[in-house]
């Protein structure tokens, strides 16, 4: 699969996504120049960010979100004011800077321990007809016992960072991973409870719809049962781009079983190759060796023309947030040349394409796009225009048969 | 006294049949140009919003999927943020069900909602407690049906809460200083109650508005005591003069015992129209429209509303049935809000046969003649006359309008009637606001009296 020799010329063009949070990935972002703080609840900071990654051409943006506040702990809230705090529904940047750009894809984040897999069905399907055909998802699970408060239904222990191999924690996790599972596959289903062509508007006989062309699901989980069919109509791609972020087994499975894209986080070529064979071997196991998905390293970028500046940058940044930020992906400092060449080093270990988190994004988002992408369309590396109108066409999908489709059509 | 000033909305085509989709000019009622065009013509007319209806479950009729009326539709939320990048000014109106979401989530929703339109949201609250929607939910038919306004006023309650727990003044954002936020405990909520106990932050900013502007369209007692207690203004079904005038005085009667005055609810209630050259044009035109709008196929399905049964051996070009409607749980017509109109099925069955005999009507003449007649129809001059003189008389304060062709049927009354309500000094013709608060000539809620709603913090 991931060969050794060193040819980047033969390799196929590499996928570039961006991933949107607020100021930018490291904490004291906001604090920059080039930031817009005040702006982080407007639309036209965030349509001017989505056509910035435009004009570089990316697959996709991803917004980030959460059913609560950030934190700078790990399971807990914080009392922190020195750093970003709310945000706006991601689903609904998405659709608001849709009709504002016309190719670049659109994937918000949709935490799927507390919502509703029927709402989330309609808004991405319905995210896929204002954009005709650029939307998708990450599915998140969160197990924020704050979280779970804001809902009320459920409650989760407290948990520890070093507590995370207990077997207490591996079944909470690996139960919301399969609550996951389910929410993706009634999401799925219900995109397809309608076939393309249901809608008629026979005048002779009355009908608007052939109903045999509607189908329940009847899907019936642990968590949730839904009958089915969707109130919205089968969106513009069939089925809208999944993805999700994943570190461990577990959601290596989610990834492998359920998702068009997994975002990976290896520090090092051994370790992409060790990720992307578990990803595949999972995903041969589950029956989809045939069908593509996606395995996508994500990197924390500081990006500027002389590397040092970048680390200087960096450092500067650390020193106002008055902690080291870390990251559970590996944080790139450097020009676009290294960037390219680390990029394409990962991508010969078996990586399809990346999803860059811009440490701050009003510096880094433009070092990318016209830093990062001018030097990979050199290198051959990097489509020059949008070869597709839709997602799925971007990341070399087809459009799927609808599963209850009774023939194949022609 | 100068003469009221007029509201206008429109109300995006729906599924049912009112909608005419036979119509050659009949376009996508899913695709996003229809809903930009509609809301861009709203916009052109210096309409105050644009208002969408919700169903979470499709209609069933017979134990089969309904298939007589235009069916499928777009998610609220996103269609609606979506239309703000493709207006400026148009209020963007959500139904949204109180059963089947949870207060955080829908909180959030409608205060990003708010923000990425510049101010411009409301919310028209629904409740439903039917196991037939729920079906589609986690929380299934959990609701008895008594509960669905104690839920519905909790939710609402809880979700001004929410909305309220940020003042406006929190996010300082200061470089210098290195404080983004005045205040760690910015959003912070708790809200114990009968149908919600939850309590933590919640993670939107105070949005331009506030809160969204609230709409109400229940009809029941209940339905207007929770709007004359609650709500900023109401969906109502009574377009017609002396049955709007009765609405208009019992609602706004009920305002003073919540401590609140006439012009803080507007009574809007929706209306159909059919414009032509002339008032004759009009009527045969009106006429013709009625006829899509209930085939035969359509008259015996709504007949089985009242009836309770399989009527599909009847001739709609013939009588009415001979017996009587089923008395037990109605179980023919399922994901309808309708059926519940008809509290005694004996009493109308008797009536409507009576009115059938005593004008000799067929089925099909019968349902339209009791449900699809137009609320307004004539000339462009006729139309604005009568919208005047029921907004003068205190029938309404405003129409929310229901076009019957997908997405250009308001055109024409954008183009004809708009202008001459303008001459009679009772419209706008310029927005004199940016929020949709503005446009209703509502104030907003102060960070003061929000404070004192908190339950605690």
């Amino acid at each position: 699969m991931s060969s050794s020799s060193l040819l980047p010329s033969s390799t196929p063009a590499l996928h570039l996504a961006v991933a949107l949070d607020g100021a930018g990935w490291h904490p004291a972002a906001w604090r920059e120049q080039v930031s817009r703080p005040r702006e982080l609840f407007t639309a036209r900071y965030w349509a001017d960010l989505v056509q910035e990654a435009e004009r570089g051409l990316l697959d996709f943006v991803t917004i980030e979100d959460g059913l609560g506040p950030q934190s700078s702990h790990f399971t807990e809230p914080d009392t922190r004011t020195d750093q970003v705090r709310g945000r706006l529904d991601a689903v609904l940047i998405a659709a608001r800077v849709a009709p504002l750009t016309r190719h670049i894809g659109l994937v918000p984040t949709v935490v799927a321990t507390h919502t509703e897999p029927f709402h989330i069905s309609k808004a991405i399907a319905t995210l896929d007809y204002v954009s005709s055909g650029r939307a998708g998802l990450r599915v998140q699970v969160s197990a924020r016992r704050n979280e779970a408060a804001h809902f009320g239904r459920r409650t989760f222990p407290a948990l520890r960072i070093e507590d995370l191999d207990s077997p207490e924690v591996k079944e909470l996790t690996g139960d919301l991973f399969d609550e996951a599972a389910d929410h993706i596959e009634v999401v799925r289903r219900l995109w397809d409870s309608w076939e393309d062509d249901a809608e008629i508007r026979d005048v002779a006989t009355g009908r608007f719809i052939d109903r045999d062309k509607l189908h329940y699901i009847d899907f019936e989980g642990r968590h949730f049962s839904v009958k089915g069919p969707s109130i919205t109509p089968r969106p513009p791609q069939g089925q809208p781009v999944v993805s999700a972020l994943a570190h461990q087994s577990v959601p290596f499975q989610l990834v492998a079983r359920s998702t068009d894209i997994g975002f990976v986080t290896p520090h090092d070529a051994d370790q992409a190759r060790a990720v992307v064979d578990e990803i595949r071997a999972a995903q041969a196991a589950a029956g989809r060796a045939d069908e593509p998905l996606h395995v996508f390293g994500d990197l924390v970028v500081f990006l500027d023309d002389d590397p040092a500046a970048a680390a200087a940058r960096r450092e500067r940044l650390d020193g106002l947030a008055g902690y080291t930020y870390t990251s559970d992906a590996r944080i790139f400092t450097g020009n676009p040349a290294q960037l390219a060449n680390l990029l394409q080093e990962l991508q010969l270990a078996g990586l399809t394409g990346f999803r860059l988190r811009p440490g701050v994004v009003g510096h880094d988002l433009p070092a990318i796009t016209q830093g990062l992408v001018p030097e990979l369309q050199r290198r051959g590396g990097f489509r020059s225009e949008y070869e597709a109108d839709t997602l799925r066409g971007l990341l070399g999908l087809t459009r799927p048969a609808n599963r209850y489709a009774a023939t194949a059509t022609v | 006294m100068p003469r009221k000033q007029i509201h206008l909305a429109a109300h995006f085509p729906g599924v049912n049949n009112t909608t005419v989709w036979s119509d050659p000019k009949a376009g996508s009622h899913v695709e996003f140009s229809s809903f930009a065009h509609f809301a861009q013509t709203a916009e052109r007319a210096k309409f105050d919003f644009l208002f969408l209806a919700e169903g979470l479950r499709l209609r069933e009729q017979g134990g089969e999927i309904y298939d007589l009326d235009v069916v499928g539709r777009p998610d609220t939320f996103t269609i609606l943020t979506a239309l703000a990048a493709v207006t400026e000014r148009l209020g963007l109106t959500g139904t949204i069900n109180s059963t089947f979401n949870e207060p955080y989530e829908v909180a959030r929703q409608f205060a990003s909602l708010d923000h990425l339109s510049d101010g411009r949201a409301a919310w028209n609250v629904v409740t439903s407690w039917d196991a037939f929607t729920g079906e589609n939910f986690r929380r299934g038919g959990f609701l008895p049906q008594d509960e669905r306004y104690s839920r519905a006023k909790e939710f609402l309650t809880t979700a001004s809460e929410l909305f309220d727990s940020w003042h406006g003044d929190e996010i300082v954002a200061d470089r210098a200083s290195g404080t983004f936020l005045r205040d760690a405990q910015a959003g912070a909520f708790v809200h114990q109650g009968q149908h919600f106990d939850i309590s933590g932050q919640f993670n939107v900013p105070r949005s331009p508005q506030g809160r969204p502007v609230i709409f109400q369209a229940g009809d029941s007692d209940e339905g207007r005591e929770f709007a004359a207690s609650s709500a900023d203004a109401i969906f109502s079904r009574y377009s017609a003069l002396k049955e709007g005038q009765a609405f208009y005085t019992d609602v706004k009667g009920r305002l003073a015992r919540h401590g609140r005055t006439p012009d803080q609810l507007l009574i809007l209630p929706a209306a159909t129209f059919v414009l032509g050259e002339s008032d004759a044009e009009a009527a045969e035109l009106a006429r013709e429209v009625r006829r899509q709008q209930v085939s035969g196929a359509t008259a015996i399905k709504h007949l089985e509303f009242v009836w309770n049964r399989d009527l599909s051996g009847y001739d709609p070009d013939g009588p009415l049935p001979d017996i009587d409607p089923d008395l037990g749980e109605h179980t023919i017509a399922r994901g309808r809000a309708q059926v519940r109109m008809y509290r005694d099925p004996l009493a109308t069955a008797r009536e409507w046969r009576e009115r059938a005999a005593a004008n000799k009507w067929s089925i099909r003449d019968l349902v339209i003649e009791t449900g699809n007649r137009q609320s307004f129809v004539g000339s462009p001059a006729t139309v604005a006359e009568t919208i005047d003189d029921f907004v003068q008389a205190d029938a309404a304060d405003g129409f929310i309008l229901v076009p019957h062709i997908t997405p250009g049927g308001l055109d024409v009354f954008a183009d004809t009637v708009v202008p001459l309500l303008q001459e009679r000094g009772v419209y706008r013709t310029e927005y004199e606001g940016s929020t949709l608060r503005d446009h209703l000539g509502l104030t907003e809620p102060s960070a003061l009296e929000a404070g004192t709603r908190r339950v605690a913090s």
